[in-house]
């Protein structure tokens, strides 16, 4: 009796954890491989423990080139993305205007397109109009597709803020430059920076529309598919994983930040609070 | 706002409103902010999509090298779709099938996440998105080890007598699911939770208090309160499940391929744009017309 109704209590955590263990499952596979010596090429099962793909993770050069560049793609979509995000979020929710739903139809719609058919489409205006495929048109792309997500992020952030903390900046007569930039900035920039960081990875992963304009520069998801033709060299793990612990890190930085950066603010707002909590 | 401007300061004297009241001379502001990000969304998205519409009608005739001439061959689209109708088909049975795995497991996690987990809820929120970190062709390529012949999933699927001494899972529809499944799980389970995280508890205590059964409890009041994030999570995971094609090519074998693969190829491989365009504007639609029934069906059109 009391084993069927600790079941009943306790089953949705245990179906919760062996989803978990689905999701996690590749990764640790992944963190696996990146100490393997794989047998041969083609190999995908592991065969001896090494630390040379940690050691030399730029043996095959091409790969680590690839990497470069689709950070260098990645940043400056972010930049752009971000920027022009940022401005349409203000304007979303800080301004009346004319045309506001066509525009609300026009950023939703990136978030629910096929990338497959974004990618097309965008091969064929640029084959059309002879705009030689290569770095750049990745970049156009990458912000095309990036800049959605900004917007959604940044509102978010903004109409969840308290107005009446620039109201009484404006009242106590900063200018509405100081306003922004000593107390709106300063409440949306984790918006922001969350933003920036979603285009970053949205950008760095990208695969299906890269495929479609990249021409012949490859980046490092452009290169994991040619590979995996050819044969996967070890060191893609290792990317791949320290990928996984870099984004980790950052997010475990950021909550305890967040967490910090509460504790001082009630200690500012509440004397007397640090001591009580 | 205005009333806070005029209120008078403690030495009586009546103050000049303050800056905040010149909003007014900002009408072009709006324009101004929303001008470049909307000028890239119509360039780089729209006029592309006007650009398919019209490849698709190219002369199916032409080639990359002497050049298209749009003589509106609506032909191209009882062609396209006589060729490759079984890719078509197997987009949608295999994300389909994906999609009732997915909320299988879904639900159980985003609910256990939103309503059980206390204070590791933040923890295991971090769990569900941390996947993404890694590469998607890196985590999928990993899958490929996991089924492998000489794997141990294999191994103790033959041992259990649930393959036979020969079965694969590797370069079978199961392995595509299966990894089409694990892909997109993450945008399935983040929108469901938003919407149970915001579930009062004490509804489902006055459910059962009124002597509902779990299960009555489940479909009369968890259900339909999570319905939002149930449409927002089911169509961010069936839309990018049905365009993809990496899974089929790295899990699957020619058997198993999707649109996605045909129209990777016409692009890319065969170069014939006409009919790559006509394809991809058929996915389109195709995928248009399955979310406007299921929102229909759905009764919730606040999603969009």
């Amino acid at each position: 009796m009391r084993v069927s109704r600790w079941f009943a209590q306790h089953w949705v955590m245990g179906v919760a954890l062996l989803v978990l263990g689905y999701l996690f499952l590749p990764i640790a596979v992944v963190a696996g491989l990146s100490f393997n010596r794989p047998s041969s090429r083609l190999s995908y099962d592991f065969n001896e423990f090494t630390l040379d793909n940690w050691r030399n993770p730029c043996a095959t050069s091409d790969m680590c080139d690839a990497v470069l560049r689709s950070v260098q793609i990645g940043f400056l979509a972010t930049v752009a993305a971000t920027v022009l995000g940022t401005l349409m979020a203000f304007a979303l929710v800080r301004h009346r205007f004319r045309g506001r739903s066509g525009l609300n139809v026009l950023i939703f719609l990136p978030m629910a397109t096929p990338e497959l058919v974004m990618g097309t489409s965008l091969l064929a205006l640029f084959v059309s109009g002879g705009v030689p495929l290569g770095f750049w048109t990745i970049v156009i792309a990458h912000v095309m597709f990036c800049v959605s997500f900004v917007v959604v992020t940044v509102k978010a952030r903004l109409s969840g803020m308290d107005r009446r903390l620039e109201e009484a900046a404006m009242d106590l007569y900063a200018s509405e430059w100081q306003t922004f930039r000593r107390v709106t900035l300063p409440l949306v920039l984790p918006g922001i920076v969350a933003a920036a960081l979603l285009a970053f990875s949205l950008s760095f992963d990208d695969f299906i529309i890269t495929n479609f304009n990249s021409g012949t520069t490859v980046t490092f998801p452009m290169y994991v598919w040619g590979a995996a033709q050819r044969g996967i060299p070890p060191q893609v793990n290792v990317i791949g994983t320290a990928m996984f612990g870099i984004a980790l890190l950052l997010v475990l930085a950021s909550s305890m930040r967040g967490r910090k950066a509460r504790r001082a603010a009630i200690a500012t707002a509440v004397p007397g609070a640090t001591s009580r909590s | 706002m205005s009333a806070l401007a005029h209120v008078p300061t403690a030495s009586g004297q009546p103050v000049s409103p303050p800056p905040a009241a010149r909003r007014g001379r900002h009408r072009l502001l709006p324009y101004l902010l929303l001008l470049p990000g909307a000028a890239w969304l119509f360039l780089f998205f729209a006029v592309p999509l006007v650009q398919l519409a019209a490849a698709s009608l190219y002369d199916p005739t032409g080639s990359l090298s002497t050049g298209y001439a749009l003589t509106w061959a609506f032909g191209n689209y009882p062609t396209a779709l006589q060729a490759y109708w079984p890719q078509f088909g197997r987009s949608f049975l295999y994300a389909g099938i994906a999609l009732v795995l997915a909320l299988l497991m879904g639900y159980p996690l985003a609910y256990a996440i939103a309503q059980k987990a206390g204070r590791w809820k933040n923890l295991l929120l971090v769990c569900v998105i941390a996947p993404m970190f890694t590469s998607f062709l890196v985590r999928t390529l990993a899958w490929k080890t996991i089924l492998s012949d000489n794997g141990w999933l294999v191994g103790l699927l033959r041992d259990v007598h649930l393959l036979g001494p020969d079965g694969r899972l590797l370069a079978t529809p199961i392995a595509v699911v299966l990894g089409l499944t694990y892909n997109f799980l993450p945008f399935l389970v983040l929108p469901l939770y938003a919407s149970l995280e915001r579930l009062d508890y004490r509804l489902l205590e006055a459910a059962s208090d009124l002597y509902a059964s779990p299960l009555k409890t489940f479909r009369r009041v968890t259900l339909p309160l999570s319905m939002p994030g149930l449409i927002a999570g089911t169509l961010l995971f069936f839309i990018p499940a049905t365009g993809d094609y990496i899974n089929a090519e790295l899990l699957g074998t020619p058997k198993e391929y999707m649109i996605g693969n045909v129209i990777d190829s016409a692009f890319l491989v065969r170069l014939d744009y006409p009919q790559g365009a006509a394809l991809s504007f058929l996915l389109m639609s195709a995928i248009l017309v399955v979310v406007f029934v299921y929102l229909r069906r759905a009764g919730t059109e606040e999603v969009l």
